[in-house]
């Protein structure tokens, strides 16, 4: 027997009020602690006898002001350099992933000359190779190739930073399901159609937050370049260092750094998080 | 049509397909049943070659599959696939699944491919799904884009391969429904299926297959009622026991 339904169902629950106590308090606690534990680490540092000494080596305002012009001009250098890598880096890898993908056999040297690449500039600190390039490439004085050690300086950071993208590139492609290209097969695509509109386009947006870790990495490691006398801020700061024997420029520098890298990685953040929701809406 | 020799395949040292021969007529439907691991999924997998047989031969009108004139598509363009999980591409909208194949492999103009894709999306019931992305739909009707999209390469013969495994039982029904549409218009198909209902409902002969062999071979109610191999009969009585007969 069925039993008998009510006519209407019970009305929706009143929304509960807005209770100044519960939104409030844990704010207030909160809040209350980090002051009192930041501010006790602060008064701790200050009341050290070196602090005055320490305050005037770094964070000396003077200082700071007079060289700001010149880092944030190297600083742009740095911006530059970042954006032109990105893109490079960006291609190059990509095309080094595919190429390690193809399955046909007579893909086979390409293959091995990506595995053997990714084996030796992942393998190399990236300063080595920015040494390596920045200084020996200019030194050969070969006719028709570019003499500033700023580009070679750039092409070792491309070389050594897209075999780990590659690699990002890479388990994205293998994370596309097998099924994806056994139907894109079935269809009558040859290889590389395959790749290009089955295969790829997964794959990108699945190596899409790994990669955002990379051109935040990237954004600092440019820095690197300033050991072949780049003029990028770090270059400029020690300059200015070497001629006041202060080093709140090298400060400045930090801070424009952290200026930029902050909100790439809160962005990055935002990325992959919305990339996992995504993905849980999708499995649910 | 498709005509099978000898067929053989291994997996490593694994016998998955063991001399198996069978002929499929222009128009005819032929179911493959029989337990899990028994290759049925295997033999259809060797007829548009996406698995490559160790042994046999395996011809479509008098011409083997492996010959030279096919080229590198054009089995792919005369026999068509659809798989138990779909496979449709997440990222591109539904007629773009449908026109992909047409548009890259035949060369075909797009305003021509997708006035093709919407008469067959329309032969589904789907073309008002146009437009939507895969994830958006029911399993029952990413599995007719997916018939759609095996279909808009205008194919000879049709392979289905556990179409309606992986759907909720109540949406195993229209695509059911749909095949049986397109059996209706003539199409050849080879239909590896777990549902012994629709087999017998909609095929012209139905193979039982067991340990990579085609053991009974018969119309599905002869198959269905009066199996003669005792190992058929074992098979149907388990599923009868477990009341999917």
């Amino acid at each position: 027997m069925i039993p008998k339904q009510p006519d209407t169902p019970p009305p929706p629950p009143r929304r509960r009020g807005f209770d100044w106590r519960t939104a409030l308090v844990p704010g207030l606690i909160g809040a209350g602690s980090i002051a009192l534990v930041f501010g006790g680490l602060a008064w701790l540092v200050s009341q050290n006898e070196n602090w005055p000494r320490i305050q005037r080596q770094f964070f000396s305002l003077d200082h700071m002001l007079a060289a700001l012009p010149r880092v944030a001009h190297g600083f742009l250098t740095n911006m530059q350099v970042w954006l032109i890598a990105m893109l490079c880096i960006g291609v190059w890898a990509l095309l080094l992933a595919v190429i390690r993908s193809l399955r046909g056999p007579w893909f086979a040297p390409f293959r091995l000359m990506v595995v053997l690449y990714i084996d030796i500039f992942r393998g190399l600190p990236a300063l080595l190779l920015v040494i390596l390039f920045g200084f020996g490439i200019p030194a050969l004085r070969i006719a028709g190739l570019p003499n500033s050690g700023l580009f070679w300086g750039g092409v070792a950071m491309v070389l050594s930073y897209s075999a780990y993208v590659c690699e990002i590139y890479r388990a994205g492609i293998d994370a596309v399901h097998e099924g994806q290209r056994a139907a894109a097969r079935a269809l009558g695509l040859n290889e590389w159609q395959v790749m290009v509109y089955a295969i790829l386009p997964q794959a990108l947006r699945n190596a899409v937050p790994s990669l955002m870790n990379i051109v935040v990495a990237l954004q600092k490691d440019v820095a690197l370049l300033s050991v072949i006398g780049v003029r990028d801020a770090v270059r400029e700061a020690q300059i200015y260092t070497a001629t006041t024997f202060n080093y709140s420029a090298l400060v400045v520098a930090a801070l424009l750094f952290l200026l930029a890298t902050i909100p790439m990685a809160r962005l990055a953040d935002w990325i992959t998080h919305r990339d996992r929701v995504k993905r849980l809406q999708m499995a649910g | 049509m498709i005509r099978i020799r000898g067929l053989t395949k291994y997996f490593g040292t694994h016998l998955v397909l063991d001399r198996v021969d069978l002929d499929v007529e222009r128009h005819e439907v032929v179911c493959l049943i029989g337990a899990s691991g028994s290759g049925k999924s295997t033999l259809l997998r060797c007829i548009n070659r996406l698995i490559e047989p160790d042994y046999g031969e395996i011809a479509l009108d008098g011409v083997s599959v492996e010959d030279a004139s096919f080229g590198k598509t054009g089995l792919q363009r005369r026999v068509g696939i659809v798989f138990q999980s779909y496979n449709l591409f997440p990222h591109m909208r539904v007629i773009d699944n449908v026109t992909l194949a047409p548009r890259k492999v035949q060369r075909l103009a797009r305003a021509a491919a997708e006035a093709r894709a919407l008469e067959v999306l329309a032969l589904l019931g789907m073309e008002s799904f146009a437009h939507a992305y895969p994830e958006q739909l029911s399993g029952g009707q990413q599995q007719r884009v997916a018939l759609a999209r095996a279909l808009a390469g205008q194919p000879d013969v049709l392979l289905l391969d556990e179409v309606t495994a992986a759907l909720d039982p109540e949406l195993v029904g229209e695509v059911m429904a749909a095949i049986r549409g397109l059996k209706a218009r003539g199409l050849t198909m080879v239909i590896v299926t777990h549902e012994m209902g629709f087999a017998r409902g909609l095929a012209d002969r139905v193979c039982f297959l067991d340990g990579g062999r085609i053991i009974e071979e018969a119309p599905p109610d002869q198959l269905f009622a009066a199996p003669e191999h005792p190992r058929t009969q074992a098979f149907l009585h388990r599923l009868l026991e477990a009341g999917r007969l």
